[in-house]
């Protein structure tokens, strides 16, 4: 077996999970671009995107248990944008973020309540759940769909952002908070606006991440949240194309550092297994650590970019 | 004014939970150790089931002359290692005579010492790791151990699979799959195994089935989590894995069936107990869960008998044994009679050795059959 044939699939799965991290890392930059708020809840909407699919697919066709799942994903950031988040707005900031946490929270119990702590298997959707191979792999189409996907939704919005009315006044909130209300810019449905695109992508992003890998915990939202957030970070936090190219890194990285002893025991570069697949996830962090203390603000944190 | 009403609201919400009810009749607790959620959500819950389809069947003991009525006190150890001790605690408060669980061996070591400060004897169901009992002299178990489970399945995948090189996944920090990875790798052979763990949280399995089909494994041995374990058959069968799975008790479960019906995944578990061994019982008990909504939906929908409730059952009568044989609710009491005690439950003869293992010497191996969802029986193994 040649080298590349071995390295292919762990790229190719690196790939689809950084574009699904992508979708849910879109959410927290967006959000802290514009309220430097660290939404923690939104991995957790995410996790209930899921359940909500799991449940809604029992019930009904799966082509209109999709739409449904998006509208009340939407409707569900929304609430807790309109409970939690906005009669704190002049608060100080910390009181914010610990009111986030507590919605993080709160999803998460309610989740152990409904399900009763058990895996729930998600419905697989045909056509992006059908096998398939690519050079020579076995996989699911939606690894191969889901880059693809994820690019074309941050093509339009970024071109939502930079040309339309709506995204003009997203980038003026994002700037000044209260010279752009005094312009007459209506901040509550810009912020608003920010939680439904924020948690559209995040619906998406379940659909393609659980058609992967097939289980729904309450605590399923807590890792993809948590390296999304980090992809988010990397790329510098505000920065939509910086959250997606960072989202892309951090998932080929860590699939690729899970396979290394295999790459390197069938490139023959070592002759033993060495571990390292153990650290899959500590080396994600040190990339991090790394990155930041070279350059904090991130890849395209710098303050020319356009946050939103 | 405000911070008053504030303040007075928190304290009848805290009082309020502090509040027992307290009654008149001879009642003599049984604590239920065992996670209701997290990662041994499901397992916990079938284990339970058997429990309390015994407490149903037999809801009284006779101890020292006087008839108890047998109270089972729940506490969820949530399948983390950290929130076993305050279970453990919990249930002591409760004034429990013995305890019963856990399924999941780090919960019950993590909780050994609380049980063993406090005198109270503890019965491990299913719990396979050494360490429970070693070092803890109020734990006593009623199943086989890892190194004898680890053994068996090294066994059957080189003598009967025909496997030449082993691929072995386990949790990181998870005593029980760990444990199990290490003793089949012994029993294996060291030089013709793949050693891989993976971190808390993991959703993507697809690299570990890509890694154990480069390095040319013939048999992929993954005693995970039943959580894990529904993901790791699902990309097995889209990534063709094309070499058997193997695993130990856990496995045992119908979210496996569930996860494998209508794939080509190939699964071999090994177990305590197999349907079909005592008709009587298996119809009983399925009448029972199927009769009761809660119960159904904590066997996982349908009323499939995992042998870990049938465990469950064993453990509630060993304990009742246990309780008659002391003629008294004390724990001191009890935990003197359990050494000596030996009784015959539907698993099998029960008796415990010096450590307060149970003297077992054969595991059911079972294999999935892809067709019809259940499990197909294969062979009776016991330790070479």
């Amino acid at each position: 077996m040649n080298t590349m044939q071995t390295v292919l699939p762990y790229v190719i799965s690196g790939i689809s999970v950084g574009g699904q991290y992508a979708l849910i890392a879109i959410g927290y930059t967006m959000v802290y671009g514009i309220l430097r708020l660290i939404n923690f809840a939104h991995g957790d909407v995410f996790m209930v995107a899921g359940l909500l699919m799991v449940y809604l697919a029992a019930a009904l066709p799966i082509y209109l248990a999709i739409p449904i799942v998006i509208a009340l994903t939407v409707l569900l950031a929304f609430i807790i944008e309109r409970v939690a988040y906005k009669p704190l707005r002049t608060a100080p900031r910390m009181s914010v973020m610990i009111s986030a946490i507590g919605v993080s929270y709160l999803l998460q119990n309610l989740a152990l309540y409904i399900t009763g702590g058990l895996n729930k298997n998600y419905p697989s959707i045909p056509w992006i759940s059908d096998q398939i191979t690519v050079f020579g792999m076995a996989t699911t189409r939606v690894t191969v769909i889901t880059p693809f996907l994820t690019i074309i939704l941050v093509v339009i919005l970024v071109y939502l952002i930079n040309h339309t009315k709506i995204g003009m006044a997203m980038r003026a909130v994002s700037r000044d908070f209260e010279t752009s209300q005094l312009m007459g810019i209506k901040i509550d449905a810009v912020i608003s606006v920010t939680f439904i695109i924020g948690s559209f992508l995040a619906a998406i992003g379940s659909l393609l991440y659980f058609s992967n890998y097939p289980g729904v915990v309450p605590t399923s939202g807590g890792m993809p949240g948590l390296k999304a957030f980090v992809a988010a970070v990397f790329g510098g936090i505000g920065s939509i194309p910086g959250a997606v190219i960072g989202a892309f890194i951090i998932g080929i990285c860590e699939s690729i550092i899970k396979g290394l002893d295999t790459i390197l025991i069938t490139g023959g570069a070592i002759t033993e297994q060495i571990g390292l697949a153990t650290f899959s996830d500590a080396f994600t962090f040190v990339l991090l650590i790394i990155i930041l203390v070279f350059k904090p603000t991130g890849l395209f944190g710098e303050k020319s970019t356009d946050k939103v | 004014m405000k911070k008053i009403i504030a303040l007075a609201l928190t304290l009848i919400m805290i009082f309020s939970l502090c509040a027992i009810s307290a009654s008149a009749e001879n009642v003599v607790k049984i604590g239920v150790f065992e996670p209701m959620s997290g990662d041994n959500g499901a397992g916990g819950k079938q284990e339970v089931l058997g429990m309390q389809y015994a407490n149903a069947v037999c809801p009284e003991v006779e101890i020292g002359g006087e008839t108890y009525k047998v109270e089972l006190v729940y506490a969820d150890n949530a399948s983390a290692n950290d929130k076993a001790p305050t279970a453990a605690q919990t249930l002591i408060s409760e004034g429990v005579s013995i305890v019963l669980g856990s399924y999941g061996s780090g919960v019950s070591i993590a909780a050994g010492d609380t049980f063993l400060n406090a005198g109270v004897p503890a019965l491990g169901v299913t719990c396979t790791n050494p360490q429970v009992t070693a070092g803890c002299d109020v734990y006593f178990r009623i199943c086989f151990l890892d190194p004898f489970q680890g053994t068996v399945l090294a066994n059957y995948a080189k003598n009967d699979l025909g496997a030449t090189k082993a691929y072995c996944l386990a949790k990181q920090g998870d005593d029980y799959s760990g444990g199990l990875c290490n003793y089949f790798i012994k029993a294996f052979g060291e030089a013709n195994c793949v050693y891989e763990q993976f971190p808390e949280g993991t959703g993507d399995y697809s690299t570990y089935i890509t890694n154990a089909q480069n390095q040319g494994c013939d048999v992929f041995f993954a005693p995970v989590s039943t959580e894990a374990a529904a993901q790791i058959i699902a990309k097995a069968n889209t990534q063709a894995l094309g070499m058997p799975i193997l695993a130990g008790d856990t496995w045992d479960s119908n979210v496996i069936l569930e996860a494998a019906k209508g794939t080509d995944v190939k699964i071999c578990v090994t177990t305590f107990y197999q349907e079909g061994a005592n008709a009587e019982f298996d119809a009983a008990i399925k009448e029972w869960i199927a009769s009761d909504a809660t119960a159904l939906a904590n066997n996982g929908g349908n009323n499939e008998l995992a042998a870990v409730t049938v465990m469950g059952y064993d453990a509630y009568f060993v304990a009742l044994e246990a309780l008659k044989a002391a003629g008294s609710t004390d724990p001191e009491a009890v935990l003197e009679a359990l050494p000596a005690l030996e009784c015959e439950g539907i698993t099998g003869a029960i008796a415990f050795d010096e450590i307060g293992d149970a003297l077992r010497d054969s595991a059911f191996v079972k294999e999935c059959n892809n067709e019809t969802g259940l499990w197909d029986f294969v062979t009776v193994a016991k330790a070479a």
